[in-house]
């Protein structure tokens, strides 16, 4: 029974392509538009001249770089130690790893709040929505660092740099990590692409990172927010292409702010 | 190096002991930010003024409570089954085998980016397309059709279905895949060989072996519509009745509901959530018997 392609998958497969492709494609023309039947580039000459885009813009990136890092120091060594010295601590790791989706975004803000309403060193600042982060990224990066340490043979490569004398924070920093590189590398992607576009968190703390800057833009000015969105799309199209080249296995892609 | 410094001077015994401070760091931090908050909550929802209480749990039989999380169910199911058929048929159309390579890394990688594409960006791009300005409803009204005098409306639960199915199909299309891939072309041909027709190959192999796989995905989008909050909320401005948006109105102080009602909601998605995933567990266990 050897099937062709045939007319049906076909047409699934093309209507699937309209359905993905109609609202980016019309909201480019929608960015466009100055009212009546005038369409030029002006918008985009606003957005680029709006200084809060920028400082929203970079306070997001700030965030992606600070909750990558937090994974590194609080993750990647804790995952890494568990697998090598404590194996049956993995079922664990396996639990904390689902309670992000347990735990909606929303409910987990609303928890936050009534539980810490200081100190202003912590809270006080935007650098507080990395706690949140590190939260809802964690299934993710915990997927790819699980994927990525799977394909190790991690006994043997510990135990041959260990015969040749190394420590055991050697091994860890130039055998095991230098392995991780394609896995961390995924990690930090999808890291990027969640934490760009989150909302709940930053919303209701009241920080003004970039997907915060779009609602708000999109309360006046809506063409100014469909640029806004599309330029977002933009860095979640190059991110998760990243992740797709630096980690063919589908499972660790499912990531977003929603 | 830095290590090694650090072992010699500190003694092999607290060396020893470094790797553990890693591991009890991480499980802190999970307690004081994961567990911590949600105990606080499930405290908060049941702690009255004289001790123990049901009052605040009791507010969620409120009309406007109910009416959240009907809402929420609605679309959390509607949109899953809308992700369910349309991912599966798209999954199964790109591993056709005479589907080329090229279009099938492309469905694959595009599928990882529109699952990623959700919350405030999303909604605007839905906003600038389908909403009472927007370009597609702006032409079907040139060419006569006005979608809003129809009855549709972007800013309704079916509005909200059609936005999340954006995010809900190309997740089904990436954890439908694998599952896909497990159905054996021996099992076609051996089908086929007994006389099967296309249909009756679904209808008495295809399906029953997928249908724990099917169960865990539709339990994963359920998931992901019910606690979906961005998208809905930039799409209705807040003006939709989800719990979600309740709970995020009792926090910034929109509407006149206690903490304690917010915590009450909070709890109770928590709840859903937890039953959902064990659900989920036990089908995945049952999927991944015919994956050896």
């Amino acid at each position: 029974m050897r099937r062709r392609f045939g007319l049906g998958s076909l047409l699934v497969l093309l209507a699937a392509g309209a359905f993905f492709l109609l609202p980016l494609v019309l909201t480019g023309i929608f960015s466009l538009w100055q009212g009546g039947s005038t369409y030029n580039l002006a918008t985009y000459g606003k957005v680029v001249n709006t200084g809060a885009v920028w400082t929203s813009l970079l306070l997001s990136l700030r965030l992606t770089i600070e909750t990558a890092a937090l994974s590194l120091v609080l993750l990647v060594p804790a995952v890494i130690v568990i697998n090598l010295r404590a194996p049956r601590l993995r079922a664990v790791l396996e639990v904390i790893a689902v309670l992000p989706f347990v735990v909606p975004a929303i409910a987990l803000v609303a928890g936050l709040t009534t539980l810490y309403t200081g100190p202003s060193w912590l809270i006080g600042t935007a650098n507080y929505l990395v706690v949140p982060y590190f939260i809802i990224t964690l299934p993710y990066t915990y997927r790819a660092l699980d994927i990525g340490i799977a394909s190790l043979d991690l006994r043997t490569l510990t135990e041959a740099s260990q015969s040749l004398g190394a420590s055991w924070f050697q091994t860890v920093v130039h055998v095991v990590l230098p392995n991780l590189k394609a896995a961390l590398m995924g990690g930090a992607l999808l890291t990027l692409t969640i934490v760009m576009g989150e909302y709940t968190f930053a919303a209701i703390l009241l920080f003004r990172t970039f997907a915060v800057f779009i609602a708000d833009t999109g309360q006046g000015a809506i063409t100014e927010a469909a640029a806004l969105s599309l330029f977002s799309f933009l860095i979640t199209w190059a991110a998760m292409l990243g992740v797709v080249f630096s980690n063919r296995r589908g499972q660790t892609a499912l990531g977003g702010a929603r | 190096m830095a290590a090694g410094a650090a072992g010699g001077g500190l003694g092999p015994r607290l060396a020893a002991l470094l790797p553990w401070v890693f591991v009890a760091g991480f499980f802190a931090f999970i307690l004081a930010f994961l567990v911590g908050p949600t105990l606080a909550l499930a405290v908060q929802a049941f702690a009255g003024p004289h001790g123990f209480t049901l009052h605040y749990v009791r507010e969620l039989g409120s009309f406007n409570n109910r009416l959240a999380f009907e809402n929420s169910l609605i679309v959390a199911v509607a949109s899953a089954l809308v992700g369910l058929v349309a991912g599966g048929l798209i999954a199964n159309a790109m591993l056709q085998p005479g589907a080329p390579d090229w279009l099938r890394s492309l469905v694959s990688s595009f599928a990882a980016v529109a699952a990623n594409f959700a919350g405030v960006p999303l909604a605007f791009a839905f906003i600038a397309t389908y909403g009472t300005l927007g370009v597609f409803t702006l032409f079907l009204k040139a060419l006569g059709v006005d979608l809003y005098g129809l009855g549709f409306s972007l800013y309704s639960l079916t509005g909200l279905t059609l936005t999340y199915a954006y995010f809900q199909i190309p997740l089904m299309v990436i954890i439908f895949i694998p599952a896909l891939e497990g159905l054996r072309q021996e099992w076609r041909e051996a089908a086929a060989n007994l006389g099967a027709t296309r249909l009756g190959f679904w209808r008495h192999v295809g399906l029953p072996v997928l249908a724990p796989s099917l169960l865990a995905a539709f339990v994963l989008l359920f998931g992901s519509g019910f606690s979906a909050y961005a998208t809905a909320y930039a799409l209705t401005a807040g003006n939709i009745a989800l719990v979600t948006i309740t709970i995020s109105n009792v926090l910034s102080g929109n509407v006149m509901l206690a903490p304690q009602v917010g915590a009450a909601l909070s709890v109770g998605m928590i709840a859903v959530m937890v039953v959902l995933i064990l659900l989920y567990a036990l089908a995945s266990r049952r999927a991944a018997r015919w994956r050896r």
